[in-house]
């Protein structure tokens, strides 16, 4: 027996706005989604790894809403990696023998607009647009601009990042928007920061998703293989020292620095990959993340998108989803949902958005701060 | 250390007044690696030296590495204005915004020589009165 460990039981709850819930209420759901996929009951959760990044002691708060076990329970925060690092947390903690079955479930409730960073900088009065702007728009936009500089990617190429990502939602009934929004639609939006329009920054919303996790032994007693999908490598890493990190937010090497462990550990390479979830919170991220999780040669990534490569029937379809552009992006939620989306396709349950054939996903997501979660998933 | 006594205090930690009361750019150089980063260090985030580090005055000129066009921003922030990222001669990245620019890509261009100048923080803000800030402006020299 090996000690591989397996996703058994994963969903998510329709991205949307629930004025009224809190992130444990809408944990709760999505827990009980998760705990239905795969027959099992909240009892039977040996330990509980619960992502938001907002407020404390979530975890516990949701076990009020659907059973108090007196599981241990391990809240976790990352940035946007969070809820990935709550499933990478409950993936150690079986692969070390310690348990059979974990629970990682992320949530978050969000507020309306921009998410301003907090004055930590320690300057006397707030710097938003007096010390440039460190608003998330424009720090995902000087990462296009970036790639821009040094390939000549253009604000059209950027767009089309979002036509696509819109167009693979009008499939997914579980994104908060399912609508098309073509390339002039795109250009034409209003700019928030260069080169990103309204409709290349995803959406505020709330939601939360949900996974069962467990060892191959269990899983076998259980007879759950049949659905399983391996968890076969998973890499986390924070942003090593660049030039300009401290000033520029660097989201490019801490990518590549998580997705070499991932690879390495599953003893693939981008090569294997058959369909991608990304973390296209702005339109501009997606070119530059094809390079780094290395699904393209370096400054080939626009090129790639031209191509068709990443959407429908091309070689690495990215964000079937419809990505956060679409989705939504509920910051603690995101992670284990775009786990769930590659799941869906491993088991042949993606429904009309179904990739055919799909053997291997690659699911990344990365927060500012930063850290950057890479997971490997294998149709078991 | 910071005795400042103009008028107008500097936003960031990281402007310093010198003997003559001019602003400037503060930043820390690790003798071990070599590496300067913007503002006080006590050990280096580069190579993790200890105690290693020498308080330096950056530069006033530099050359655009980065920058985006910001249209919607907070409340009481000017816009459009351009968010630009510098790497100064000899050392130090730090961001501000390029003023004295039309805010358009066509005009801004990558590497171009910028000089770093200090102004009245509430010709950027609404709230910015009594306080200076640092600015990027093209640089004089290349502009004749």
């Amino acid at each position: 027996m090996s000690n591989d460990v397996y996703v058994v039981g994963i969903d998510m709850i329709k991205f949307g706005r629930f004025d009224d819930a809190k992130p444990e209420s809408l944990a709760a759901r999505a827990t009980l989604l998760a705990l239905d996929d795969c027959g099992q009951t909240i009892q039977d959760m040996q330990a509980i790894y619960a992502g938001t990044c907002n407020g404390t002691m979530m975890g516990q708060r949701m076990l009020h809403y659907i059973g108090q076990t007196g599981a241990p329970v391990v809240n976790v925060t990352n940035a946007c990696a969070t809820g990935a690092t709550a499933f990478r947390e409950a993936f150690i903690a079986i692969k070390a023998g310690l348990y059979d079955t974990c629970l990682a479930v992320g949530s978050e409730k969000m507020g309306k607009g921009m998410l301003v960073p907090k004055n930590s900088g320690g300057t006397a009065i707030p710097t938003e647009g007096l010390l440039g702007s460190g608003v998330m728009p424009s720090v995902f936009a000087q990462m296009g601009m970036e790639h821009s500089r040094k390939y000549g990617t253009t604000f059209e190429q950027f767009a089309r990042v979002s036509e696509k990502n819109h167009k693979h939602s009008v499939l997914n009934p579980k994104a908060m928007y399912q609508k098309e929004t073509p390339l002039d639609m795109v250009m034409e939006a209003e700019m928030i920061a260069y080169p990103l329009t309204k409709l290349m920054c995803s959406v505020n919303v709330d939601g939360a998703a949900a996974a069962v996790l467990m060892s191959e032994k269990r899983t076998k007693e259980l007879g759950l293989m049949n659905r399983a999908v391996r968890v076969k490598g998973s890499g986390l890493a924070s942003d090593p020292f660049t030039d300009r990190n401290l000033v520029m937010q660097d989201v490019n090497t801490v990518t590549r620095l998580a997705a070499a462990r991932a690879y390495e550990m599953a003893g693939v390479g981008p090569e294997d990959v058959n369909l991608v979830e990304l973390h296209d919170c702005f339109a501009t991220a997606e070119i530059p993340h094809y390079e780094n999780l290395g699904l393209c040669a370096e400054g080939e990534g626009g090129a790639f998108l031209d191509s068709g490569a990443t959407t429908f029937g091309g070689k690495v379809p990215v964000n079937l989803s419809g990505g956060l552009l679409s989705k939504g992006h509920p910051l603690g939620a995101t992670g284990i949902a775009n786990i769930y989306e590659i799941a869906q396709h491993l088991r042949g349950e993606a429904g009309k958005r179904q990739m055919e054939g799909a053997t291997i996903g690659l699911t990344h997501v990365v927060g500012l701060g930063s850290a950057c979660a890479v997971h490997i998933l294998e149709k078991a | 250390m910071n005795d400042i006594t103009a008028t107008e205090r500097p936003v960031a930690p990281y402007t310093e007044l010198d003997e003559n009361g001019a602003p400037y750019l503060l930043g820390s150089r690790c003798g071990a690696c070599g590496q300067t980063h913007l503002g006080r260090f006590e050990n280096c985030p580069k190579c993790g030296a200890r105690n290693a580090m020498d308080v330096v005055r950056l530069a006033s000129h530099g050359t655009l590495y980065n920058y985006t066009i910001v249209h919607r921003s907070l409340p009481g922030v000017k816009v459009p204005f351009v968010s630009a990222t510098v790497d100064l001669d000899g050392g130090g990245t730090v961001r501000g915004n390029l003023i004295d620019i039309v805010p358009d890509p066509s005009h801004v261009k990558f590497g171009m020589p910028v000089d770093v100048i200090f102004r009245s923080a509430s010709t950027a803000v609404a709230d910015g009165d009594g306080f200076i800030a640092h600015f990027f402006i093209p640089a004089q020299e290349a502009a004749q």
